[in-house]
């Protein structure tokens, strides 16, 4: 076989990288290198170094180790079955790569996955090499990201989490029954165990007393959702979340619209990605995180969400009755389900309103959408009368939200 | 009108000093220009430092040391105006709805912005020839924020040595300290750097030509800053070859596998069923459980919780359900009901690792709320559709004495529901000979409140513990 050049090699491993939605390189502990031999330093809050003409950030070198693999799962352009071109990385070039793209401020950091070659410990144990020679060989101080491969061994996910800031496993889908037919050597049991493991394992060095003389330990976990390649409604893949954020504390799910991949398996979709419903999602996802809402408030199971309105929105036509309610006076929490108005906004509102009356103005100044918050609130020169009940509301609404998609 | 001259664009402390004298001296805002500009025609006078000082809140001093950064003419005075109101209107600094600080916030949000924006836009290029690794960046930031982001950037590179050049000023760390000079000429960075067509070919691999959303991008990525940012001139390209890129792969029918793959999956799918041992019996059923779907329990559980214990103990303890810790760690007994109940045999002299442990149900029973798992109490379905895995595990075992934790193991053992209080603590023969013992659950313990009737129930709770060791001739 002939020899790929690096960078052939490269445009193989990112281009195959690219439908893992995760990007985000906050959440890690404080560090930077002044005291240091190496490179590198993690603030707390991430950076995107570009933006990719779809839009998302780059902030990460988000690679495949290698794309050869032994599933065939039906969504995946690196399954076995594929025509893909195929590339490896040897541990050596990926660390050179994270360096220099790092010191020349293109990246963060690493974020690495691979595709499942000979077992599942063989991959883990190769990613981990990376990683740990990052760490150990180049004091590296940035932010790495490691993808686990569920089915290895559980030893080998606790050393991962000695060098990694993040770690993940994709759920992939939302449905158990669907993994079982598109992706038929996954299990969905040894995800939910390698999670739940996780957690217990970050809980555990997150503890104060455990903490002291104790190497630093991954900080949080995440995982991906793939939306539109199976049949599972929006409530079913929200239910999901719910589930996984309570069970396995996730720092984020992350949905992936499923997009059409070169050579598909004829099993899947062939159509543009649904990407508003992505958005959606990720409003909702929102909604349940900061906002207090539970998942059955939002959309039931087995129903999916209205696209034409932002959840939040949705919920306060259903529930009418409720509004307008009057911003000088409401709770946080019914100010939390305004629509238009944001965390910021609310919290702006609590502290202007002990100086003065509110007006609309002042609401936009804080930042309130008021084409979407006025239906809904009484301020000093405002209230909706009969408006929060109008018939065609909704499509008052809907019609002038400018959305980014396409 | 006064005009008051500044000794930079960055002049915080000039500022201040001027405000302070200026506010005490009880000159209104209207009658003030500030500027930093020569002016031949300034008639500006030197403002006489004053002694006195006043307090101001803190919150304005951080406010106004970002403002000082924007960009905007009328930033200086702005800022008099609002320290002027302040004397008068002290809530002013609390009030985010009002016109001049809505304003000042806004400007102080497009200077961190901006600060953001060059931590995450200079990029730096080698500088070839040098002895040291040394790096140098041109950057046009949106406001002025070089010298304030500059610690950012010795934090990170700290031992390399760096310049970055803006037309502003520029700034250079030697491994040991920053050093300000004055602005450059972008013919004074170097103008290439080897790693820039990888970085290009990472950026034109990454993205997704399925999902193009070139406004999005731009809205996050100002087409100001692509002047500098060498992947930016792929920007176009990529955005014209999309629409075509993402038609062909859902115009382009699916083509076999090559024969090299097919077997490849072929060796891989014969190998691995060599990997199943035999499972002994136990292990059966405990295998059974882990795929077993006869009740919903198993869907948002992590995964089934098999027994604990020796295969042939004389006693066997019968619990509830897995809890939290439980099921994410696949054991029985683990959380803090299992640490209880630890300590309540060690009490009792029963040596845990004698006794059969298990569940009436294998599987978590919860609701999420939030960032928590509520338990729930299993129906009596579920209770009966699980069963068949607790009897299986009571006749491989087959233990002297079972002890039933709880009504719902009592429910899952005896097959009926009965009140805990009136069958607690008195030996009971079941159906096969074996003999019973149904007690309290050791998280019923923990959720009591009242210390009295914890400490009651605690004590019989471990006497009930030492009469099952005795029954079963372990104490
Ligand atoms: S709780 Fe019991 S019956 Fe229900 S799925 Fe789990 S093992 Fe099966």
């Amino acid at each position: 076989m002939a020899v790929l050049d690096l960078r052939r090699k490269l445009a193989i491993l990112s281009d195959a990288a690219k439908y893992d939605a995760s990007c985000a390189s906050s959440g890690a502990a404080k560090r930077n290198s002044l005291d240091g031999k190496g490179v590198g330093s993690t603030e707390g809050m991430g950076i995107c170094h570009a933006y990719a003409p779809d839009g998302r950030c780059i902030s990460l070198l988000k690679i495949l180790l290698t794309n050869f693999c032994i599933y065939d799962c039906a969504y995946c352009i690196n399954r076995v079955s594929s025509n893909t071109p195929r590339a490896r990385f040897t541990v050596k070039e990926v660390v050179d790569l994270t360096l220099n793209f790092y010191k020349r401020n293109y990246i963060e950091g690493l974020f690495l996955s691979s595709g499942v070659i000979r077992s599942g410990d063989y991959t883990m144990e190769e990613m981990i090499r990376v990683a740990k020679s990052l760490r150990l060989d180049h004091d590296f101080r940035g932010y790495i990201h490691l993808k686990l491969i569920p089915e290895a061994s559980p030893e080998l996910a606790a050393e991962a989490g000695l060098y990694a800031d993040r770690v993940s496993i994709n759920i992939e889908l939302p449905r158990d029954d669907s993994l079982k037919s598109l992706a038929p050597e996954k299990d969905p049991t040894d995800i939910k165990r390698a999670m739940g493991r996780m957690r217990l394992a970050i809980d555990d060095h997150a503890e104060p007393a455990r903490r002291s003389g104790r190497r630093a330990f991954a900080r949080s976990q995440s995982t991906q959702l793939i939306v539109g390649a199976d049949e599972a409604r929006d409530g079913d893949i929200l239910a999901r979340s719910a589930n996984l954020y309570g069970a396995y504390r996730l720092s984020r799910v992350y949905y992936s619209a499923f997009s059409p991949i070169p050579d598909a398996s004829h099993r899947l979709p062939l159509v543009r990605p649904p990407l508003l419903r992505e958005h959606r999602l990720y409003q909702a996802d929102w909604l349940m995180r900061f906002y207090g809402f539970a998942q059955p408030e939002i959309v039931e199971q087995g129903d999916d969400l209205d696209l034409s309105v932002d959840p939040k929105t949705g919920w306060a036509l259903r529930h009418r009755d409720r509004f307008p309610i009057d911003v000088q006076t409401a709770d946080k929490e019914a100010l939390l389900r305004v629509p238009g108005l944001g965390a910021k906004a609310v919290a702006r509102v609590l502290a202007a309103r002990r100086i003065s009356r509110l007006t609309l103005d002042d609401l936009k100044r804080v930042g309130a959408v008021l084409k979407r918050a006025k239906p809904f609130v009484v301020t000093a020169d405002w209230r909706p009368g009969a408006l929060t009940d109008q018939e065609d509301l909704k499509a008052a609404l809907t019609a002038p939200v400018q959305l980014s998609l396409f | 009108m006064r005009v008051v001259r500044l000794g930079s664009e960055v002049d915080f402390d000039g500022w201040r000093k001027a405000a302070r004298a200026l506010r005490a001296e009880g000159t209104p805002p209207e009658a003030l220009v500030w500027t930093v500009e020569r002016d031949l025609f300034d008639h500006g006078e030197p403002i006489a430092a004053t002694a006195g000082t006043f307090a101001v809140p803190a919150a304005f001093m951080n406010l106004a040391q970002q403002v000082v950064l924007n960009r905007s003419p009328d930033r200086f005075a702005l800022l008099y105006r609002i320290l002027w109101r302040l004397e008068r209107e002290p809530r002013l600094i609390d009030n985010p709805a009002e016109t001049d600080m809505a304003r000042a916030r806004d400007m102080a949000k497009a200077v961190s912005r901006a600060a953001h924006k060059m931590k995450a836009f200079v990029r730096f290029r080698l500088v070839e020839g040098a002895e040291k690794e040394t790096y140098a960046a041109w950057f046009e930031p949106a406001h002025r924020v070089t010298e304030a982001t500059a610690p950012f950037f010795a934090r990170r590179f700290a031992n390399m040595d760096w310049t970055i050049l803006t037309p502003d000023v520029c700034v250079a760390w030697d491994g040991d300290r920053l050093m300000v000079s004055e602005g450059a000429d972008p013919a004074d960075a170097p103008s290439e750097d080897a790693q820039e067509e990888l970085w290009r070919t990472y950026y034109a691999s990454i993205f997704n030509p399925a999902r193009l959303n070139p406004r999005q991008m731009r809205q996050e990525m100002p087409k100001r800053y692509w002047r500098n940012l060498p992947e930016a001139a792929l920007i176009p390209g990529l955005i014209e070859a999309a629409q075509d890129r993402a038609a062909a792969m859902v115009a382009t029918p699916p083509r076999p596998p090559s024969d090299r793959v097919l077997k490849a999956a072929q060796r891989h799918a014969r190998d691995a069923s060599f990997g199943a041992g035999i499972p002994t019996s136990l292990e059966a059923v405990l295998a059974g459980a882990s795929v077993c779907r006869r009740c919903d329990l198993w869907r948002d559980a992590t995964q089934s919780v098999p027994g604990e214990g020796p295969p042939n103990a004389p006693l066997m303890f019968v619990g509830e359900q897995p809890g939290d810790q439980e099921d994410l760690a696949g054991r029985p007994f683990v959380g803090p009901a299992g640490q209880l109940f630890d300590r309540a045999l060690a009490e009792a002299g029963v040596p845990r690792q004698r006794a059969y442990v298990t569940n009436a149900v294998k599987h978590f029973k919860h609701e999420p709320r939030g960032k928590v798992r509520l338990h729930k109490t299993p129906s009596q379905g579920e209770v009966s559709a699980c069963r068949g895995w607790m009897d299986a595990e009571r006749r491989l075992v087959s233990p002297r004495v079972i002890v039933m934790l709880g009504a719902t193991a009592a429910l899952s053992v005896t097959g009926r529901a009965a009140p805990i209080t009136e069958s607690r603590g008195r030996p009971l023969t079941l159906p096969d000979q074996v003999q019973g013992l149904v007690t309290f659950h050791p998280s019923h313990l923990l959720r009591l409140t009242d210390t009295a009737a914890k400490a009651a129930a605690y004590r019989s709770f471990v006497q009930d513990l030492r009469l099952a060791g005795e029954l079963a001739g372990l104490v």
